[in-house]
């Protein structure tokens, strides 16, 4: 299984990828496999505000649903909306194709709160 | 299923598997004080032919539809029920099935949902439709709470014209959400474009609209679409679903979801239920309609199959976010509606909806020459009319009763104007029945 360096990631399995003050948000390795076929993934829209923790979006695989916790807090600036019609891109290549949405951050502090691949890493063993 | 009681060794084997010694033990949680003590005031038993008998005298108080004949409506009506559909869904595979969670022992019942939802999907002009619900009312106020969360907006705007009893369900449901509804007045009996122009809707989620309303006329629901989706809203029509043999479908004025009470597809009256709530869609909802939804597959063979679809929007996969809390359908009742759409056919529903609006233009027009009695609204109508008359409308009603006839609703039962009534007639009222219902109006003036 992969945990890319240059990930941060949540108790909850979403990464977080920081590019200046866009973070590309997405679920990790562990997540997509954990969740089986994705089937569907219901994205916000561009401009939509949440705080760390919010829902921002929900995940539908064969048998599951599941809410896609915000790591952070900021701004929808693109949703990835390849995947209305590819969700299983998810599956595929969560850490490229499989990008969920991009968020201006509102507050860099909160990034210091999140784990690098080597604790994620741990925590999902 | 059969009935078998537990003898007293079977009721010592259970209690001894669980270990406990008596029946009591099991209630031990429950404080001494609140245990009731005595015998229930129950009488004595009686048997299977006293009980029949007293059962049968009590059901002969009722004055039904088949007792007397029938001008009733405000939601529920007379319709002819041909008789292949009682036939049909009185057989024990359809009368006693079970949620069809397991599509490999369900394909029967499943396969009877997806044609009805077919069938619906065909006269509403919709792209979806769900597995049924409770009622036509509660099918409205699920769409109420769709149209809020999709639009993210908290007021849901009713047209003064649909059914209030339908309104006061909405009411219920919406309630302890916090969504507000605000009830369009609408004047001249006829909601249309000109209600809505004038108003401030960024708040609206949805306008909720009924077609033929509930004083029967048929209302022009041109333009409202673009002016409800203009302001990010959704256009919520109520249909009679007899209606569809004459009039435009709901997909035709833009409707984002249709609902309707399916009762009048092969449903007895039966003092107001079980109903059908029919509940459609268009496409961009798919994921957001409350309830079960029955799709077709193909297996491992590559056979046809059905098997519930789309199951994530509801409460057993989804839990607290799940669309509605509607965790059943009305098969049997969708399955009656499917036979009767079936039997009926295209041809069959116009001719139905063709003879209600014939029917109840003959007995309008002569309930007009009946002095101290008018029509309210001078609009075109369905198979209902509203009636206004000098006289008192609760004596009107009871004298005609007395001479067989329910003569119509009080639309001051309704909270609205006392000297009004709504007279339904369907395909299944005769000419003679007719002029019977005016002559006797006629001859018995003078007790009103």
């Amino acid at each position: 299984m992969e945990f890319p360096k240059d990930f941060l990631f949540t108790e909850d399995h979403e990464y977080a990828k920081v590019e200046g003050d866009i973070a590309v948000i997405g679920v990790s390795e562990y997540a997509q496999e954990q969740l089986g076929d994705i089937t569907y993934v219901e994205l916000p829209q561009a401009g939509a505000k949440f705080s760390k923790g919010d829902s921002l979006g929900v995940i539908e695989a064969v048998k599951a649903a599941s809410d896609i916790y915000s790591p952070v807090s900021g701004e929808v600036v693109e949703v990835n909306s390849d995947l209305e019609s590819n969700p299983e891109l998810i599956n595929s290549d969560c850490y490229g194709k499989g990008w969920i949405i991009k968020l201006r951050l509102s507050n860099k502090e909160e990034l210091s709160g999140l784990m690098n691949s080597e604790d994620y890493k741990s925590h999902v063993e | 299923m059969p009935y078998i009681s537990n003898t007293e060794k079977d009721r010592q084997e259970m209690l001894k598997a669980i270990g406990v010694s008596e029946f009591k033990d099991l209630l031990k949680e429950i404080p001494d004080e609140f245990i009731f003590k005595g015998r229930l005031g129950l009488g004595k038993g009686l048997s299977e032919l006293e009980v029949s008998r007293q059962v049968s005298n009590l059901a002969k108080m009722n004055r039904s539809t088949s007792d007397c004949v029938s001008y009733l409506g405000a939601g529920s009506y007379d319709h002819y029920i041909p008789s292949i559909v009682p036939y049909l869904i009185s057989r024990p595979e359809f009368q006693t099935a079970y949620t069809p969670y397991q599509a490999e022992v369900s394909q029967g019942t499943l396969q009877s949902i997806y044609e009805y939802q077919s069938l619906i999907c065909n006269l509403t002009g919709m792209d979806i439709c769900n597995a049924s619900m409770y009622d036509g009312a509660s099918a409205m106020a699920e769409a109420a709470i769709l149209a809020c969360r999709h639009t993210r907006k908290n007021t849901i705007l009713i047209s003064s014209t649909v059914n209030p009893g339908w309104i006061e369900v909405v009411r219920t449901f919406t309630k302890p959400s916090g969504y507000e509804i605000e009830i369009v007045e609408v004047s001249d009996g006829t909601f249309g474009k000109k209600d809505l122009e004038k108003k401030d809707l960024s708040d609206a989620s949805c306008i909720m609209v009924q077609n033929p309303n509930f004083f029967g006329i048929i209302e022009d629901h041109d333009g409202i679409a673009d002016i409800i989706h203009g302001n990010k809203g959704l256009l919520v029509t109520a249909i009679d679903p007899i209606s569809i043999g004459l009039l435009k479908k709901p997909s035709e004025s833009g409707s984002d979801i249709v609902v309707a009470e399916g009762q009048a597809l092969g449903l007895p009256q039966a003092f107001g239920g079980p109903y059908l709530g029919i509940f459609a869609a268009t496409k961009p909802f798919m994921r957001k309609i409350p309830g079960r939804v029955v799709g077709v597959t193909e297996d491992v063979d590559g056979k046809r199959g059905f098997v519930l679809t789309l199951q994530t929007r509801e409460q057993h996969i989804r839990r607290d976010k799940a669309t509605s809390n509607i965790c059943s359908n009305q098969a049997l009742c969708a399955l009656a509606a499917g036979i009767y759409l079936n039997t009926m056919g295209e041809q069959g529903l116009k001719e139905v909806a063709e003879n209600c609006y014939r029917r109840s233009h003959y007995l309008a027009a002569g309930i007009t020459t009946v002095d101290g009695f008018e029509l309210k609204y001078k609009m075109p109508f369905f198979k209902e009319f509203v009636v206004k008359t000098k006289y008192d409308v609760e004596k009107v009603m009871s004298v005609m009763l007395e001479n067989g006839i329910f003569a119509g609703i009080s639309l001051k039962r309704f909270g609205m104007a006392s000297d009004e009534f709504l007279v339904a007639v369907t395909e299944k009222r005769s000419r003679e029945e007719m002029d019977d219902y005016i002559s006797v109006l006629k001859k018995f003036k003078d007790k009103f």
